[in-house]
């Protein structure tokens, strides 16, 4: 049966056409979800993809969190949705406190867009559960804050339980423990700051993207 | 005193009196104001339109040409492409990061306008010496300025060129070209028809920042005074890229559903500029509410609304009964809407308190525009033109250069790399970006606007200047801009189908800058018909001018071009141990004007030899023939990297390519500085895997092109046999050493006085580098 993910647009967003055209060339189906929509529908899986929602004024995601639409996303992934956050998204998952911990301006006070090397650094979840830990994959990151903060009693949690999902090769940013994606405890839903949207297509260079994506064809 | 309001404005007694005439009376002061506003150089091109006449605009696959908010081409597959470049220099030079947001919001908005999504951004900058803090301080202000609003309102920045130079203390340039993509019968044009329609403001509300700001700003120099400039800081404008985002969503959400009848945007002149301009081209009028427009501040005059450069406008003219439909879809984008004005018979704009309260203003629409003066400003050649031949530059190249006899140390001084620049931007949304920033073109992939169908088809995009070779010769320089241009883009399979230019000049009221000026247009005017390529938009920026500095003579080009067919991704600059490495094309180099001649070369008796003269000679056919040859090669992947040879010359291709790919060379038959840092145009560097050699060779021949074997991929140095001998570590050290550590403003950076233009030591201005 086909995935079926919901790609959520706030005001301010501007990755979802292309996570749409990623789900679909993995071979998922992608409907764009608007932030004051009252029902997600029938998806498998939602995906809240980068950009700067509402001007990310404020601080990134701390307005987006009030959108009507993450009640639903915060009931979807307590029963066990899966839920990705790429870049905004995964700032927006941490201020819905969804995920641990928050990020930060990078450590070099610019932003930063530009391949990334990463590992994946845990098989436990949704978006990694068919890739095996060790591998390499080189996808871009697209950011200005994504140097990932949190507790020495969060980070031990992460470690804990295996929720970190994907470590930097060269830490571009400063992110503790060269985090650049991590997981809940259960591995429904998971923040990365590297777009794998934008790795999805022979002619971008690399493919590493869409086989990280292909992670969610298990929820359909 | 009301008399000398005009000039005050910017109006000179002549124009004033002009107005007397076109209204049979005496303009009140809000009329006044806005003729100053849409009289200003900034709006009216009167010093250069007579010249820009000369530029050739047509051919068969041109939709829109100059003089709307952006030209359109037909790009096939049902596509039409918008582009646009403009300048955004002075309030650059007082804002920095705001000057340079604004210039990317403003011309977002003129490709959206016409119906486009905006696709793709590039950037030409020219900023002073990076070792001159003011310098510093506005390129790292305006780098941060398009990295805020460019990536913020989700357009990519997928090219462009970063200069640093003496000219350019104190008046840096920011020239930001947009491209836009939409389906062909999408077009819509900034038109007001139909007697009641209505003109309705979308986006922000209107402030008192920007008031004046082209008459103030941009058409006049810079005093000495730094509080002068600090006093004109109000009339730059400040930009919110999120409310250009949902504009932005909203109008093309508007365009998609055909609830509209025209849209503008609302630049420079703001409402003046937006009403008159939608009412004239439609042969209509317009009554403009001044009271019913949404404003930041209490207290504004009628003369600050309608002048009022707040960003993130647009006004859109609606059939009444499509209002409330518009409306709607403008509340979904949280975006402001307020009908501001009605579409009248007759031609009158009128500026009324209330819809049908008192007139404020009533004058001709199109007196705004088509009346404006024109002048033909005196041009004169400076003394000793025509230029002697550069072969009488008679000079010991060796005690010329900055490390006496020594090549290598020459050649390691101009290399840079712009990736510190480019990668603040985001270069890679849309998931287009096939070569991004940093090669010799920029290669997207051509997706349809509506189906996101990928055409297999690739869209090509550069933007180029040379200050140097124009400060030699303006008209030879400006061709020879073009030229690189088109060579640019056939290094990744494309041919031209577009230019836009921006002409950055000097103060015209000098009859030497206006020569160079009418020069460069002639070198415009000659190479676009030599390559066929339509001029289909322009901007004009005078006035680059600090501190009774002229800066050097700045055009820059910007082309538009097309892959027929992506089966692959062209080779790139990165080369391969065990290429053989070829240069095509014969062209004479010459050091005249060269960037090792600017950079390199500390003696001031050699610098002043090498900065008159002739430039290496631009053979159309010989160049057309090398163009044509490169862009079968690399569509046919019959080479494994090409590099266009250009500032820096032969040497500094060379140490790019082995820089980026971190493998060495050993070369021959480069014999001396000349060589190797001279500039021609119709020079290309390849490497060839060895069993290709035969089949390039073979295809250079029949298209008549000299191929020219130098040498070999191979090891960890870069050598050339009797001439340098480097270890590749230090050639890619100089090539990534960042310009500078992190930037900081200067304390008080308003008032820190800027280098005396001239007086920098040309060795320590930093190299500079093309990125797109």
């Amino acid at each position: 049966m086909t995935t079926k993910v919901g790609v959520i647009v706030f005001p301010g967003s501007n990755c979802e056409q292309d996570v749409v055209e990623a789900l679909e060339t993995v071979g998922a189906t992608a409907k764009l979800l608007w932030h004051k929509d009252t029902d997600l529908g029938d998806v498998d899986a939602v995906v809240l993809p980068g950009g700067f929602a509402h001007g990310d004024y404020l601080r990134t995601g701390a307005m987006a969190r009030f959108s009507p639409i993450m009640d639903l996303v915060a009931k979807f992934a307590y029963q066990g949705g899966a839920v990705v956050g790429i870049c905004n998204g995964f700032q927006i998952l941490t201020e819905a406190k969804l995920l641990p911990g928050a990020l930060y301006k990078n450590k070099g006070l610019k932003f930063l867009c530009q391949p990334s090397s990463l590992r994946v650094a845990s098989s436990n979840s949704v978006l990694t559960g068919h890739l095996a830990e060790g591998t390499y994959l080189r996808i871009p990151i697209n950011h200005f804050e994504g140097n990932y903060l949190c507790s020495p009693q969060t980070l031990h949690e992460l470690q804990e339980n295996n929720s970190i999902v994907l470590t930097y090769v060269d830490n571009p940013n400063g992110s503790v423990a060269d985090i650049a994606g991590i997981c809940n405890k259960s591995g429904n839903v998971v923040g990365l700051m590297p777009h794998p949207e934008r790795a999805a297509h022979w002619l971008l260079g690399s493919t590493d993207g869409a086989r990280l994506l292909k992670g969610l064809l298990s929820c359909g | 005193m009301m008399v000398k309001l005009h000039r005050s404005l910017g109006l000179t007694d002549e124009e004033a009196e002009s107005i007397k005439g076109i209204l049979g009376r005496r303009p009140n002061d809000l009329e006044l104001a806005m003729y100053a506003v849409m009289w200003s150089e900034h709006c009216s091109y009167k010093s250069s339109r007579l010249h820009l006449k000369k530029l050739p605009s047509e051919s068969d696959w041109v939709l829109v040409g100059p003089g709307e908010n952006a030209g359109v081409v037909d790009i096939g597959d049902g596509i039409a492409a918008a582009l646009r470049i403009e300048s955004h220099n002075h309030p650059s030079a007082i804002e920095p990061y705001q000057g340079a947001a604004t210039g990317v919001g403003g011309i977002i908005r003129d490709i959206f306008t016409m119906g486009a999504r905006p696709i793709a951004l590039l950037d030409a900058l020219s900023f002073g010496p990076i070792d001159d803090l003011r310098s510093r301080w506005i390129a790292d202000g305006v780098i941060a300025g398009i990295s805020g609003y460019g990536n913020a309102v989700g357009v990519p920045t997928v090219g462009g060129e970063t200069v640093f130079d003496d000219t350019y203390v104190g008046n840096p340039l920011v020239n930001v070209m947009c491209v836009g993509l939409m389906p062909s019968e999408r077009l819509v044009l900034g038109r007001a028809s139909g007697e009641g329609n209505l003109a309705v403001l979308l986006g922000a509300s209107t402030g008192r920042d920007g008031i004046g700001g082209v008459s103030v700003l941009a058409s006049a120099s810079f005093e000495n005074d730094q509080d002068l400039q600090a006093q004109k800081r109000p009339s730059v404008q400040v930009g919110d890229p999120f409310e250009e985002k949902r504009l932005i969503e909203a109008c093309l959400a508007l365009l998609d559903a055909g609830l509209v009848v025209g849209i503008q945007d609302l630049g420079g002149a703001g409402l003046t500029c937006a009403t008159s301009e939608t009412a004239s081209r439609g042969g209509m009028g317009m009554d403009v509410d001044v009271a019913a427009v949404p404003r930041r501040e209490e207290g504004m005059e009628p003369f600050e609304v309608m002048t009022s450069e707040s960003q993130e406008r647009m006004l859109a003219i609606v059939e009444p009964d499509l209002l409330e439909e518009v409306l709607a879809i403008c509340e979904r984008w949280d975006v402001q809407a307020a009908v501001v004005g009605r579409v009248t018979a007759g031609g009158l704009l009128r500026v009324r308190d209330g819809m049908n309260g008192t007139v404020l203003a009533e004058l001709p629409a199109a007196s705004l525009h088509e009346d404006a003066p024109t002048y033909a400003r005196p041009i004169s050649a400076p003394e000793g033109w025509p230029l002697v031949d550069s072969g009488s530059v008679d000079l010991d190249l060796n005690s010329a250069g900055a490390s006496a006899a020594d090549v290598g140390a020459d050649l390691l001084s101009l290399l840079a790399n712009s990736s510190w620049v480019y990668r603040q931007y985001d270069h890679m949304l849309f998931c287009n970006t096939v070569i991004g920033p940093g090669a010799d073109a920029t290669l997207l992939r051509l997706k349809h606007p509506d189906s996101g169908i990928d055409t297999g088809r690739g869209l090509a995009l550069t933007v180029d200047g040379n200050h140097r070779w124009c400060a030699v010769d303006p008209q030879a320089g400006t061709a020879m801009i073009v030229a690189e241009s088109v060579l640019n883009l056939a290094c990744v399979g494309a041919r031209p189908l577009a230019l836009v230019n921006c002409l950055n000049f000097g103060n015209p009221e000098n009859p030497e800058i206006m020569w160079q000026f009418s020069e460069a247009v002639d070198g415009l005017a000659e190479a676009a018909n030599a390559f066929g390529v339509p001029v289909v938009g322009g901007n004009v920026s005078l006035y680059n001018e600090s501190q009774g500095h002229n800066i050097n003579p700045s055009p820059v080009v910007g082309l538009l071009g097309a892959v027929d067919s992506l089966g692959a991704i062209p080779p790139g600059l990165v080369w391969r141990e065990g290429d053989r490495v070829v240069l095509l094309g014969s062209g004479k180099p010459n050091l005249i004007g060269s960037l090792w001649a600017t950079k390199a070369v500390s003696d001031a008796r050699a610098q002043e030899a090498f900065s008159k003269g002739r430039l290496a000679e631009l053979d159309y056919e010989q160049h057309l023939r090398v163009v044509d040859l490169v862009r079968k090669l690399v569509v046919g992947g019959l080479v494994s990297a090409v590099h266009d040879v250009s500032s820096g010359g032969l040497g500094v291709a060379l140490a790019e390519m082995a820089a980026t790919s971190e493998v060495g060379f050993t070369g021959a038959r480069v014999h001396d500085r000349v060589q190797l840092f001279g500039e021609a145009p119709s020079r290309v560097v390849v490497a060839v895997k060895p069993e290709m050699l035969g089949e390039v060779e073979a295809a250079a021949a029949s298209a008549v092109v000299t191929l020219t074997r130098i040498g070999l991929v191979t090891g960890q140095r870069f050598s050339i046999k009797g001439l340098l001998d480097l270890d590749l570590a230090a050639v890619v050290a100089a090539w990534n050493e960042p310009p500078f550590a992190g930037v900081t403003t200067p304390a008080g950076a308003a008032k820190v006085k800027p280098t005396e233009p001239g007086t920098g030591n040309a060795s320590n201005t930093g190299p500079e580098s093309d990125i797109g």
